[in-house]
């Protein structure tokens, strides 16, 4: 922790801290607070009625399949990227590690349409599936599609200048010991960036449950099929069936606050462990 | 192995699709194109999303900076929550946001009462777009000045302090030139962030045509109407626009912030 932090103490730091409480409050306290409110404003039976509503059920797990299959496989890809940009130095070294930027600059339903063009009827690879009755958009693969490609670069962004800093001298003293490549991998360079996998895989679930713009454009939001939660709640909000859209809501918020709770610990555990190694002397590099 | 991977994962997951709408669109005439992307209601979109994405990246940035300051400053009852609360905007999918905050800020909502009382309008009009994209963009600010104001050398301003300083000369001489990088990034972040959203900001813009659509609810628009070609020539527009932002950053990060 920095060593600046201090108690308040004249009357404009207090200000200050009213403002940002007061800030908060409003802009984060209150929100969360009407979520669940409104979910309970027709009483816990309606509540449960609503959790065990077809629809619901399956929007939840939908949402759930699309967050199982696109943290893998954005992790392995994650791996794979990072480890390459910090390990060697090839020719366009520089403009990978901006592409896989474009995702998280790009608008998602930009993206989702991206997607609509190249695989949808009329679309480059698209003609050639449907010939063959293959159909991924307005179904669940092109849901996962797009999730992938919001949340591609999240884990590489985490990874990147974690292993830059790791450097590369535990790998090649592995390597010279005659260990595999395999076994470098399992046995020194997978325990040192556990932690920010696991934070970087966190950050991905997130984000993929909460996909909502592309998700909308490849989903084609046919009921009990191509409904993710993110979307249920906006159509039963469009049916002015506020209560059943409050509890979507709330499921949502539920899992948001699980992963501030889980990204919190983490963090905790990061600024000890920096604390632990600040006193002990360097370990020789 | 892993280089011949990440290349061919970059471009079947990013590229492909991105190259094939700019392929798509170079099969339309240049008239077509032309009259897809200067309808006037699109352009009427352009300026919605354009404004409200200024203005919301304006008041962001201050509220984000003293979210940051206070966090990383002092220590009080509640400072941990905060900052744990700081994230819950990219922690919650952008539609439950939308709906929370159109209820929050409608006449008969907790905070649009208040408002309504001298005749504001905020959900179903234009400062809901802005409240929106406040809330989605607000970590991008306290996340990327927060690490620099934790990193921040006590000793830089104990120097000015000693040397006669007051408060505010310390403030605007010292401290504000080490986070200008970090206000740049994340405010730059922000505004790209607000320009591209969509799920917040449809549900609390009661999007009226020609007051309050962004331009992604026009590109969803002109393609719930299977009119592809012009939903395709809006999304080349927006996607040049995010790159050009994207591209922007990066050099003016190389050039001008590079650390020693």
């Amino acid at each position: 922790m920095s060593k600046s932090i201090k108690r308040p103490k004249q009357f404009h730091q207090w200000l200050l801290i009213g403002v940002g409480i007061a800030l908060t409050f409003i802009m984060l306290i209150l929100p969360l607070t009407l979520i669940f409110t409104q979910a309970f404003s027709g009483g816990i039976e309606l509540l449960r009625a609503n959790l065990n509503e077809d629809f619901m059920q399956h929007a939840l797990k939908l949402t759930l399949l699309a967050a199982i299959l696109t943290v893998p496989i954005n992790l392995i890809f994650g791996i794979l990227l990072a480890w390459c940009v910090t390990h060697y130095d090839f020719i366009g070294r520089r403009l990978l590690i901006t592409l896989v930027e474009i995702p998280y600059a790009t608008s998602p339903v930009v993206a989702g349409f991206c997607y609509l063009v190249v695989y949808g009827v009329e679309g480059i690879v698209g003609k050639y599936l449907y010939a063959h009755d293959i159909q991924l958009m307005f179904a669940w693969p092109g849901i996962i599609m797009v999730t992938v490609f919001v949340t591609a670069p999240y884990i590489a962004r985490i990874l990147m200048p974690l292993m830059q800093k790791q450097g590369t001298e535990e790998e090649i003293a592995a390597l010279s010991l005659g260990a595999s490549g395999w076994k470098i991998f399992w046995h020194v360079t997978l325990p040192n960036i556990k932690w920010a996998l696991l934070y970087g895989a966190v950050i991905t679930n997130a984000r993929a449950v909460g996909e909502f713009g592309a998700v909308a454009v490849v989903s084609g939001t046919i009921m009990n099929q191509t409904l993710t939660l993110p979307l249920l709640v906006e159509q039963l909000n469009n049916d002015y069936k506020t209560a059943a859209a409050f509890t979507a809501a709330g499921l949502l918020a539920c899992m948001a606050l699980l992963t501030l709770v889980l990204k919190t610990l983490m963090e905790w555990r990061q600024e000890r462990r920096e604390e632990a190694s600040d006193g002990s002397p360097e370990r020789p590099a | 192995m892993s280089f011949g991977f990440s290349t061919l994962y970059i471009s079947l997951v990013i590229l492909l699709p991105i190259s094939a709408l700019f392929i798509y669109v170079s099969g339309m005439t240049w008239d077509q194109y032309w009259f897809a992307i200067t309808d006037a209601r699109v352009l009427q979109s352009y300026e919605v999303t354009i404004a409200g994405a200024f203005y919301s990246t304006v008041i962001v940035t201050f509220i984000g900076f003293l979210l940051a300051w206070i966090v990383t400053r002092y220590d009080f009852p509640g400072r941990r929550l905060i900052d744990s609360l700081v994230d819950l905007p990219f922690a919650l999918p952008t539609s439950v946001a939308g709906i929370t905050l159109s209820a929050l800020f409608i006449p008969t909502g907790w905070l649009g009462k208040w408002f309504d009382v001298f005749g504001i309008k905020i959900s179903y009009a234009f400062p809901g777009i802005v409240v929106a994209m406040i809330f989605t963009s607000l970590p991008f600010i306290v996340r990327s000045v927060q690490p620099v104001l934790e990193d921040m050398e006590k000793e830089l301003e104990e120097a000015a302090l000693m040397l006669g300083a007051n408060k505010w000369q310390i403030f605007w001489r010292v401290i504000l030139p080490t986070l200008i990088p970090a206000l740049v990034t994340g405010s730059s972040q922000a505004f790209s962030r607000s320009l591209g959203e969509f799920g917040a900001v449809i549900m609390i813009a009661g999007n009226i045509p020609f007051q309050t659509e962004v331009t992604s609810l026009m590109l969803f628009v002109r393609m719930q109407e299977y009119n592809y070609q012009a939903a395709a020539a809006i999304a080349s527009v927006v996607l040049l626009a995010s790159l050009l932002l994207l591209f922007l950053l990066q050099i003016v990060q190389s050039r001008f912030f590079k650390k020693a």
